[in-house]
């Protein structure tokens, strides 16, 4: 059941995650915004990075969360492509996520990296659970 | 686009009279058939901006406007701060200062026509580019703060060009206001190894051929002849100026009720120029823009290095430099009346007309250098700024061609290899780490610069003076 996907955006490109918790769905965002790079099986889990962050609501911290994932993508020069979720949501209040994310160093000749991730941006972001109890975790990243 | 929307002003104005909350008009500069391709968000995006507190005269969009985020990407927007005008970290976007920098490089096409695929190697090789890339340059913490003050200035410097550079550079290559102090400590880590790096996306480095000169005058005046190879870089401010517009975004949407402004967009974040964040973003956001001209300004140095590889003797001189996506603090006429307004260029080239004391003084009689930089293997034109661009937007104009599709459309309508081939045989080397990214970047994919360009000259927003071809693409 738990997936992700792409949609469009005429410049740059919309980012879904879907599954049975909101963890769940944050965690198949993050795989969609590997993609957007490259092939995520062809992106080994071999060293642990620790991600927190902490928001006014669940939206937010979706896109925090994307931004932290692309923050440490810039940084380290790595891609992740195993992912573990906490979120503990104190709706109206504060959201907070801790994860620990697996990836590895990028190599241009395997990866063929087709584009850097700028930022995630606010355009069509949603966080929500709808009428059969899915999640989903949407949002368009700038390319 | 629903054209029934606007009130046709002349041929290449469409405006849009003030209905709602929106505070001004808002006008699109294009010809029919680019408004009827046009994104109707397009239209959303710019009536939003048109809501936004202290916005003077109109907000406007240019030619190649397409959907980008709170602004439309061509869009332009100016706000008095006496009049609790604002600054948006969305008006400028993730990219900030990004632009395009154009090089004479002395040669004639026939020149480099047997060197052609070792010098695309060489500037392959020399110029990093792509996801992955790191730079030859590491900046520790007092280097990264003297960067981020000093901007091409610091580069050449460091050894990084010349004083001439400097020269065609605007702000003189070095924004003042920056305060390196506002820049988080993150944003400064993702950038130490990132100095002199083409980045990826549209973001190129091509070598190019003079291909027609529309105005001779203006053309002398750019030491521009039809046949002349140029160089043109496309890059921006990097990993520094994406995490400055990450967290101001951010801070923006969350601080906005504190000062009662009512975003229509979350995307279209801002804060009072008068504030303290808005002030912080300020002093950010233009060490951001020191961070793009110490960038563009090293990746000339590199290019020197591979041309001079190659090419004996050959001397690489500065046409211009110019950014496409800034908030800059500017003098304009509203009304017979000088103001000093923030005006924010989303995607959107500053274009001064001829006289105006901010252009180098030998072309202050034509105007300043406008650069458009095209697709991967489709055109790129030079323009100059004209007198009527200060009362149509504010001194502005296109910046390019815009997607007209999708990434996720053109991977699946092109494949990488295939243009590669399909561009050898029009004499275009394309290089990059990238098939999927080529396919995705297809010349296809993009609007036809061309019409774009003609719709800014028709429109008065600048003049056309030269059409550039690509002989040779480095794409990140």
């Amino acid at each position: 059941m738990s997936h992700w996907q792409h949609y469009e955006h005429e410049a740059d490109i919309g980012i879904e995650g879907i599954g049975a918790s909101i963890e769940v769905a944050f965690i198949q965002a993050a795989l969609a915004l590997t993609a957007v790079i490259t092939e995520p099986k062809n992106v080994s889990p071999e060293s642990e990075v620790e991600i927190s962050c902490e928001a006014p609501n669940d939206e937010l911290l979706f896109v925090d969360w994307l931004n932290a994932l692309i923050f440490e993508m810039a940084d380290r020069k790595m891609l992740f492509s195993r992912f573990d979720v906490e979120i503990t949501s104190q709706q109206p209040h504060a959201s907070s996520l801790h994860a620990k994310v697996w990836g590895e160093m990028i190599d241009q000749a395997r990866h063929q990296p087709v584009v850097e991730i700028k930022g995630a941006t606010y355009t069509t972001l949603q966080v929500y659970e709808d009428s059969d109890h899915i999640w989903h975790a949407q949002t368009v990243v700038d390319v | 686009m629903d054209l029934q929307l606007f009130k046709r002003q002349d041929e290449y104005t469409w405006c849009i009279e003030p209905t709602g909350k929106m505070r001004v008009p808002a006008i699109i500069y294009a010809d029919e058939p680019l408004m009827r391709d046009m994104d109707h968000k397009v239209y959303e995006q710019i009536t939003n901006v048109a809501t936004l507190p202290g916005i003077v005269k109109a907000a406007y969009a240019m030619p190649d406007a397409h959907w980008g985020y709170g602004f439309p990407i061509g869009g332009v927007a100016a706000f008095d701060a006496e009049q609790d005008g604002v600054v948006s970290a969305g008006g400028v976007g993730f990219d900030i200062s990004c632009g395009v920098r154009t090089l004479r490089t002395g040669l004639r096409s026939r020149d480099i026509e047997q060197v052609k695929k070792k010098l695309a190697d060489q500037l392959y090789r020399d110029i990093p580019a792509g996801l992955g890339s790191t730079g030859h340059i590491h900046l520790n913490p007092q280097q990264m703060n003297a960067m981020l003050m000093g901007g091409a200035r610091w580069a050449v410097e460091q050894g990084f060009g010349t004083e001439d550079d400097l020269r065609y550079t605007e702000e003189h290559g070095c924004m003042s206001g920056a305060e390196p102090a506002q820049v988080s400590e993150k944003a400064k880590h993702r950038q130490r190894n990132e100095m002199g790096t083409l980045g990826s996306g549209n973001h190129y480095l091509e070598v190019q051929k003079v291909e027609t000169i529309y105005d001779e005058e203006a053309g002398n005046a750019f030491g521009l002849n039809e046949g002349d190879v140029v160089v043109s870089i496309h890059c921006g401010s990097r990993g520094l100026g994406h995490q400055i517009g990450t967290e101001f975004l951010r801070s923006m949407a969350i601080s906005a009720a504190e000062h009662e402004i009512k975003l229509p967009d979350r995307e279209l974040a801002c804060a009072p120029i008068k504030s303290s964040i808005g002030h912080n973003y300020l002093g950010a956001m233009r060490a951001g823009i020191n961070c793009a001209l110490a960038n563009r300004q090293i990746i000339t140095h590199l290019t020197r290095q591979a041309f001079a590889h190659v090419i004996p003797d050959v001397e690489l001189s500065l046409l211009y430099d110019v950014s496409h996506n800034t908030c800059k603090e500017e003098t304009h006429t509203i009304q017979g009346k000088e103001r000093r307004l923030f005006v924010h260029r989303k995607g959107a080239t500053r274009a001064f007309g001829p006289g105006h004391p901010d252009i180098p003084e030998e072309f202050r009689r034509i105007g300043q250098p406008v650069l458009i930089g095209g697709s991967m293997g489709t055109a790129s034109y030079i323009l100059t700024g004209t007198q009527e661009s200060e009362q149509r937007a504010f001194s502005s104009a296109c910046h390019g061609a815009g997607r007209a599709m999708s990434r996720h459309k053109a991977k699946k309508q092109w494949h990488g290899r295939q243009l590669i081939d399909e561009l050898a045989a029009e004499g275009i080397e394309i290089r990059s780490p990238s098939l999927r990214g080529i396919a995705e970047e297809a010349p296809g994919a993009y609007k036809d610069v061309s019409a774009v360009v003609d719709a800014a000259d028709h429109s008065g927003l600048a003049r056309k003076v030269a059409r550039l071809k690509p002989l040779i693409c480095i794409k990140g």
